[in-house]
């Protein structure tokens, strides 16, 4: 967990930290239960195969609760997310690896926040693509 | 085949009468929001953040005290494990929507995009509620996964106070001619990846075949008219110069310059790493090769550039010839 970065030290075009992230079976399920989202395809195999999937896939929520955390690690503990909008693409499967960048695309004077263009990337492209809007702690 | 004339229109009359209806079931928070619940979320995503489960640490915060992680928000209103079972409530307006996709061939479903606004973090104690509406239904649209329309819900949650917290918006494709059947309403719509992703292969035919057999051992071979002598790739039956179809090949050393090059961005095809150089190399031999240069910063190639091609394996299965800078 990084400090609490300041609205007026972080300027547009800023990038934040690459998080690359291993994907297994136990984060997978680990995100599922821990959302209370026990749709089978993402905790039971044979029910991902049923569904066209060759093994179980990561669900929204855990994905979202990943973008968040990466963005929030970049802004510190003081920071407090608005705002969280993707556009879903390919599944996260086990024994790949999704990789999440960002960069400010722009600030909130009024509202002493800035919006994150996220990309998270996996073997077959964009996972997903989106942005967070954060408040971000006022200047010291 | 999609629905059409009459079909359609008495299908696309019954689709409207859904729109801005609320689907008739509140979801509620089984336990107010709780230490237990967080903890598991924050052990999931691997996340550090001590506002949710340090309180001295979250009290001297702008937050003043121990909060939830916000994307928890659903979280706090799915069913658990009696969602395995995969039972719908019969009052739920949004099945019964879905229901009348199904009976029209748009069986497939696949989530697009979600927002979620936050309004305040909730805090160990809060209960919530949310009430869901089905905001929009598009026309009918030609998707990459086939013929459908995207639903538009929207969940606003409130909190004990009847005060807004926060608000879900989800879309769905509900598409005809579904390979991912309705228990996926998952959350991709890239079909069945098996494996990591393989580079398309090539064609393999009587006048080719034996240019990869020979990629295969590892080395770059060239054909060679037998008759004047003249190189000729890719590989193929009569020679352009003296018409002859007698021929061999000769070994290349691998060593060459890049004679023109691009930079791919986009498209991204799986397989391949981004930006993608594709370059035409002149081989020492002398004859032009197309393949990819790697290793390289794609900035820092240029015209001229002298590079070495070594065979290798660019998927599970397939051998190609790479080029990487000489460094000199």
């Amino acid at each position: 967990m990084g400090e609490t970065r300041r609205f007026a030290e972080v300027g547009v075009g800023d990038a934040l930290p690459a998080l690359p992230i291993e994907l297994t079976t136990s984060l997978i399920v680990a995100g599922a239960v821990a959302s209370q989202d026990y749709t089978p395809v993402h905790h039971d195999k044979k029910a991902a195969q049923a569904a066209g999937m060759q093994d179980v896939f990561m669900n929204i929520l855990t994905t979202n609760g990943l973008v968040s955390r990466f963005v929030t690690d970049w802004a510190g503990p003081d920071a407090r997310v608005t705002h969280l909008s993707v556009k879903l693409g390919t599944p996260n499967l086990p024994g790949d690896t999704m990789t999440l960048t960002g960069s400010v695309r722009e600030k909130d004077d009024a509202a002493e926040a800035v919006v994150v263009d996220v990309t998270v990337k996996n073997a077959w492209g964009n996972h997903v693509t989106g942005s967070v809007k954060v408040i971000l702690a006022a200047g010291d | 085949m999609a629905i059409s004339g009459k079909e359609r229109e008495a299908f696309e009359k019954k689709l409207e009468a859904y729109v801005g209806l609320d689907i008739g079931v509140e979801d509620h928070s089984r336990n107010p929001i709780n230490a237990a619940m967080i903890r598991q979320w924050c052990e999931a995503m691997g996340d550090e953040n001590p506002i949710y489960l340090d309180s001295e640490v979250a009290s001297g915060s702008a937050h003043g005290g121990i909060v939830a992680p916000p994307a928890m928000l659903q979280a706090w209103i799915l069913g658990g494990v009696a969602m395995a079972a995969g039972e719908d409530d019969p009052a739920d307006k949004q099945r019964e929507l879905h229901r009348l996709f199904d009976a029209h061939g748009f069986t497939g479903v696949v989530a697009t995009n979600t927002e979620q606004e936050y309004l305040r973090y909730l805090q160990p104690g809060d209960t919530v509620r949310a009430r869901t509406v089905i905001e929009s239904i598009s026309e009918q649209k030609a998707t990459g996964l086939g013929i459908g329309y995207f639903i538009n819900t929207r969940s606003v949650f409130k909190d004990q106070n009847d005060d807004e917290v926060g608000s879900l918006t989800f879309r769905v494709l509900k598409f005809e001619g579904a390979e991912v059947p309705a228990e996926a309403s998952g959350d991709s719509g890239e079909g069945s990846p098996a494996g990591p992703p393989q580079r398309i292969k090539p064609a393999l035919a009587h006048d080719n075949a034996w240019w990869w057999d020979v990629i295969e051992t590892g080395e770059l071979p060239i054909q060679r008219c037998a008759e004047c002598g003249v190189l000729r790739h890719p590989p193929r039956p009569m020679c352009g110069e003296c018409q002859s179809t007698d021929w061999d090949f000769i070994r290349s050393t691998g060593e060459g310059e890049v004679v023109s090059f691009v930079v791919i961005h986009y498209p991204e095809v799986p397989g391949y790493t981004y930006p993608l150089v594709v370059a035409v190399v002149e081989l020492s031999e002398g004859e032009r090769f197309v393949g990819n240069v790697v290793d390289v910063d794609p900035g820092d190639v240029s015209i001229g550039m002298a590079v070495q091609a070594s065979i290798e394996l660019v998927d599970d299965e397939l051998k190609l010839p790479v080029f990487r800078p000489v460094s000199v």
